[in-house]
Order: C-alpha cells, then structure tokens, then sequence
C-alpha cells in the first residue's frame, strides 16, 4: 500500500516536473516568429494595430477597441451585449493559453476588422501588447 | 342594497382574475426557456450573443442556421465539422417542436411548418410580446439590438424572460 502510494506520489512528481520552460503563449509567440523574417515582435506596433482604425472591415467595427474598449485592463462589449473579458493578461490571467481559441478569433475578429486575415507580424506584435498589459 | 352586492362582486372580479392568471400559467406563458447547459455549445453559441435557447426556434430554424454559419446574420461564425455536428444535434434535440416543446408554449404561433425563421425577434409571437417597448428603449445604448434579451430581461442567461 505504502508502495503505491510512493509510486503516485513520484509519478506526479515527474509529471510537474516536466518542461516548464515555455508555457501556451510563449509557444504561441514562436510560433508566429517562426512564421514571419521579422527581428521580433514589438507591444508599441501591437498598441498601435490595437487602436487604428481600418477601413477595410464592417463599418460598424472600424478598431479592434470598436468591441474591447480603449483600455485593455477594462472588459469589452459585443455588438449583441455580451460582456467581454479584459484583454490584458494582468487582469484576464487564462487569456491567450488555448492556442485553437486565439487563432479562432483572431481569424474572426481580424476579417470583421481588417477585411482580411492578420498576418503572423501582427498577431505577435498584438500578442505582444496584451501581455504585457 | 349595493353594500350586499360588493362582497360578491368583488370576490367574482378576484376569481376571474385567478382564473386568467391560472389560464396562462398552464398555456406555458411562464416565460421560461431552459438555457444551454453543454459548455462546447454554451461557449460557441454564447460568445458574441447570448446562448439563445434552443427551444425558441423550430429544428427546420437551427438545421438552416447550421448550415450556413459563413454568413450568420452578417458575420462569419463558421466553426469545425465536429463543433457543427454537436451543436446542431443539441439544438435539434431541444427545438421548440422537439424536446424544448414544454418551453416553446405559444412561441411557434403563426409559424408555418417547415418555414424555417431565423430571426427569433420576427417571430409573431415574439413581435406581440414586446409591441409595447417604444423605439428610443431599443436604440438605448445599454440595449442597440433586439437581441441583447439581457439588457432588459435580468435573467434571460438562466433563462427566465419574465417582464
């Protein structure tokens, strides 16, 4: 009994033990990066692509901040009246850590946005920005 | 003479009046639709909008929105082929016509078989409930959309949508 006990025990101790290195947005930010030639990925580009107006989107939703809000520590709001969770990582800490969900919506949101998908410079440089929020 | 006649008429008006009330609590008109309880479906269909209750359309209503999610009322909400299959077999088998029946009440009234509705707030039934709600409360900024039920029903997420 004793024994299989310990052997539980050591078995977890080697699961949480496993690489710790980079957790799901780290991965994610390499993931971009290996996508694009750019030097890196910078949170002033991300804040400037954040709160630009664009033309080619729906009219109603112009900005990324048409639905989040100017501050990215407050929650944002659907056209229909949801509530959305802050953006920044400081307030909303499960955000950006299922990779399948933010490749979902910025595939949506850019479309709706931009009139077209974003391109691995600027979802690092986004990604970039709301981390360090 | 008519200090005799109070008494009965009075308690004739609060019978009536019981019976009114009674008459529309069993005609379903409790304004109650069960919310979506399986969390894939929850968060797919409840992100933008609320998880709009499966039991306020017909299934012929959900098999026709399923199969057209790249333009849903205007914005592309196409999810997998897996996500799709589950979230149309929950919303078939808790349809106004189906498994939501005992919700539905008189909701599907004026709806013709198989016409399919897409816009829940088009549906008469819908349209009567609410013809007393003046415009400037629709385009109050707490409010914008006919579909922002939660604005005004408190509790429409549990979903009760009492006045």
């Amino acid at each position: 009994m004793k024994r299989t006990i310990a052997a539980t025990l050591a078995t977890f101790a080697v699961a949480f033990a496993a690489p710790v290195s980079a957790g799901p947005r780290e991965d994610l930010l390499a993931q971009y990066a290996s996508a694009t030639q750019s030097s890196g990925f910078s949170a002033v580009r991300g804040q400037a692509l954040h709160t630009r107006n664009f033309a080619g989107g729906k009219a109603d939703t112009p900005a990324c901040i048409s639905c989040h809000g100017k501050d990215t520590r407050s929650p944002g709001r659907t056209p229909a009246g949801k509530p959305i969770a802050p953006l920044a990582v400081s307030v909303t800490p499960t955000r950006y850590t299922d990779p399948a969900k933010v490749e979902k919506w910025f595939k949506r949101n850019c479309i709706e946005v931009l009139g077209r998908e974003c391109t691995p410079q600027e979802k690092g440089d986004w990604l970039a920005y709301t981390i360090s929020q | 003479m008519n200090l005799t006649y109070r008494p009965l008429v009075l308690g004739i008006t609060a019978l009536c009046f019981s019976a009114i009330v009674l008459g529309r609590a069993q005609a379903g008109g409790n304004h109650f639709y069960a919310p979506v309880v399986d969390q894939v479906v929850k968060e797919e269909c409840g992100s933008c909008h609320i998880a709009f209750a499966p039991s306020m359309l017909p299934a012929s209503s959900w098999q026709r929105m399923m199969g057209n999610l790249k333009n849903h009322f205007g914005d592309d909400a196409s999810v997998d082929a897996e996500t799709a299959a589950r979230i149309s077999r929950y919303h078939m088998a808790n349809a106004a016509d189906a498994g939501g029946q005992r919700y539905s009440g008189k909701l599907l009234k004026g709806v013709a078989p198989g016409s399919a509705p897409q816009r829940i707030t088009e549906l008469p039934a819908w349209v009567r409930e609410h013809r007393k709600v003046p415009g400037w409360e629709w385009r109050h900024k707490d409010v914008r959309t006919k579909a922002n039920c939660a604005a005004c029903h408190a509790y429409a997420e549990q979903g009760y949508y009492d006045e």
